[in-house]
């Protein structure tokens, strides 16, 4: 186990095209690391960039106290889970995950008491001798977390592990990583483009955006008070409303600001309320309801309560706390 | 399309008998013709069953031949051939392999050169550069020899491709797994894309085994001795009798020989190949 320093790190690649730029992030010994943002903000080149399957070309990756910028993968003291599992179809269960283990020339009777050991951790000791086409996708998921405990690295490093499974299974993988990390303790850097997985797993959250560091920070210090518009807009569910400061100029308070964020479930049905809202649309989500409609050319969305009345439209107050002040130009946050 | 109609199936049945006879009547004539003795095809009609002399006209070409023809015995030119087209098969799929590796999984200077350079043999098959061939293995003095007769076959772009094609429908993932698992280029190769191109290989030894085993015209340039004549062009010489009539019976018993390795290699491997040529397992 180790602690992971990105210094600095960079990533431009031969056209020119700079995916990943100035990335500091300290990730401690034990700690489980979120890296999140939308497709194509680099969140997978920096995780690769880790794992040394991508070229460094600016700052450092410290692995404990080494500097492994030129170090090769296998050298790195490191495992990874791919999106697509990456297990080797011609080979057993068990030689899949011994693989690594034999290569290393790791001494017979390790490799069959970890395999065991990591069998049994992830209930898959049954599925030892079959070939992983005759593996669910929730199974090959968890033959692609053996590959990774049974070498006992430094760190794991998970690239959208849980993508090509199915919702309901996804919530379950979920916790399970979460559980076994914290079993485990190993260092985690996990990458997703789900801001719920995001917000579950992490003990910290690197929010990405165009290969930049938007904000770091534990998921509720990010969801409580986002560092910037893109950052307010990507975490939670339904996402912040964003509304141009222009279009409710009579918020007391909101004068120097360029956009205005309130989060969905802070907008409450009040009589006098300052705003007024043209309802659009109602989606019913069983305990509670999204309404979705505009005031002054913007977009608003509020979550209500499934048995709150409804009309054409609504006067929607909100506490002044609840707002987050955003420069118009930069999204930087500004209160 | 599935249709139910009589007369659809009459008729395409009709199609497939008719293709049958085509195919196969030749065969039953060579293999009619290999059970008489030599006089009956002198009288005229051309027999359509089998004769009494299977046995005798067989046994006498696998241990003696046609002497008048120089040819050596046919087991001998079986032999030849046997090891022609395994040299070839193997030769070819050997070099292809290594060559389709190198191209896409490595990026060393000319890389692109390199491709097109194999590109290009698929516009030069032996029998266009047959003249420089010759010299060049005559010149090495590879004549008459094994070498001589399988090393021009063996370099060929069609297989490169094959396994080009094979190896670029891997997943990177796979690539990257086992680096991080500690696997260097070499044993990448022979742990994961040797197993994972396995029916690949079968099947492109049944098309190159009988590639091999037919070849003709240049096994006919580079064996002037008889202890290298190939069965397929031992056949031609067969039938070249000097001063007399070709004795057809057992020119007829030659060619049937000369069939069946192919045919036990597509049965023997009919699966396999069958399944390389349809299945993705990754």
């Amino acid at each position: 186990m180790a602690s992971i320093t990105l210094n600095n790190l960079g990533k431009v690649y031969p056209g020119g095209t700079r995916a990943v730029g100035d990335v500091n992030i300290d990730i401690a010994d034990g700690e489980f690391i979120v890296l999140v943002g939308p497709s194509g903000c680099g969140k997978s080149t920096l995780l690769r960039m880790v794992a040394g399957l991508e070229n460094i070309t600016d700052g450092e990756v410290r692995i404990g106290e080494r500097v492994v910028n030129q170090v090769e993968p296998a050298d790195r003291d490191i495992a990874m889970v791919f999106q697509n599992y990456a297990l080797y179809p011609h080979m057993s269960v068990r030689q899949n995950l011994a693989y690594g283990l034999k290569n290393r020339r790791t001494p017979k009777a390790e490799i069959d008491r970890r395999v065991n050991e990591a069998a049994e951790i992830l209930q898959i000791g049954q599925f030892l001798d079959r070939k992983p086409r005759a593996l669910s996708g929730g199974q090959r998921q968890r033959v692609a977390m053996g590959r990774a405990i049974v070498r006992e690295p430094a760190a794991f490093l998970f690239d959208e592990p849980l993508s090509n499974l199915d919702a309901k299974l996804r919530v379950a993988m979920r916790l399970e990583i979460k559980e076994l990390q914290k079993r485990l303790r190993t260092t985690s850097l996990y990458v997703t483009h789900d801001q719920l997985e995001a917000m579950t797993l992490a003990d910290r959250l690197v929010v990405l955006n165009g290969g930049k560091v938007e904000q770091i920070g534990t998921p509720l210090e990010v969801y409580r008070r986002p560092a910037s518009a893109f950052v307010a807009g990507f975490i939670g569910s339904p996402a912040m409303n964003l509304i141009d400061a222009r279009a409710v100029p009579h918020l007391p308070g909101t004068a120097h600001a360029g956009t205005i964020g309130i989060r969905p479930e802070d907008l409450t049905v009040t009589p006098d309320g300052p705003i007024l809202m043209d309802v659009l649309a109602v989606e019913e989500l069983g305990a509670q309801r999204l309404v979705h409609g505009q005031t002054g050319g913007e977009k608003l969305t509020i979550t209500l309560p499934s048995d709150s009345e409804l009309a054409d439209t609504l006067r929607l107050g909100f506490d002044r706390a609840s707002l987050h002040l955003f420069h118009r130009e930069t999204g930087v946050r500004i209160d | 399309m599935i249709e139910n109609r009589p007369g659809l199936n009459l008729l395409a049945h009709l199609v497939l008998v008719l293709g049958v006879v085509v195919v196969a009547l030749p065969v039953w004539v060579a293999f009619v013709a290999s059970t008489h003795s030599a006089t009956d095809f002198m009288s005229g009609t051309v027999p359509m069953w089998p004769g009494p002399h299977l046995v005798e006209n067989y046994s006498k070409m696998l241990d003696s031949g046609v002497s008048t023809s120089g040819t050596p015995p046919v087991a001998r030119m079986m032999l030849n051939s046997l090891i022609m087209a395994l040299a070839i098969a193997v030769g070819k799929i050997a070099i292809s392999i290594l060559s389709a590796f190198a191209i896409v999984y490595f990026r060393f200077p000319f890389r692109g050169l390199a491709f097109w350079c194999i590109f290009i043999t698929l516009m030069l098959p032996v029998e266009v550069r047959i003249v420089p061939t010759f010299q060049v293995v005559a010149g090495l003095g590879l004549l008459n020899s094994y070498a001589g007769l399988s090393i021009p076959l063996i370099a060929s772009a069609t297989a490169t491709f094959l396994f080009r094609q094979v190896f670029l429908t891997m997943p990177d993932e796979l690539v990257e797994a086992a680096r991080i698992d500690g696997a260097g280029p070499m044993k990448f190769f022979r742990d994961i894309l040797l197993p994972l191109s396995r029916t690949n290989m079968a099947a492109l030894f049944v098309i190159l085994f009988i590639y091999g085993w037919n070849q003709y015209l240049w096994p006919l340039l580079v064996t002037t001795d008889a202890q290298y004549y190939t069965i397929v062009a031992g056949i031609k010489r067969m039938a070249d009798a000097v001063d007399g009539l070709p004795q057809w019976h057992l020119v007829m018993a030659t060619a049937v020989l000369a069939m069946l390795p192919p045919v036990a290699v597509v049965i023997g491997m009919q699966k396999l190949f069958v399944k390389g040529l349809v299945e993705t397992e990754k």
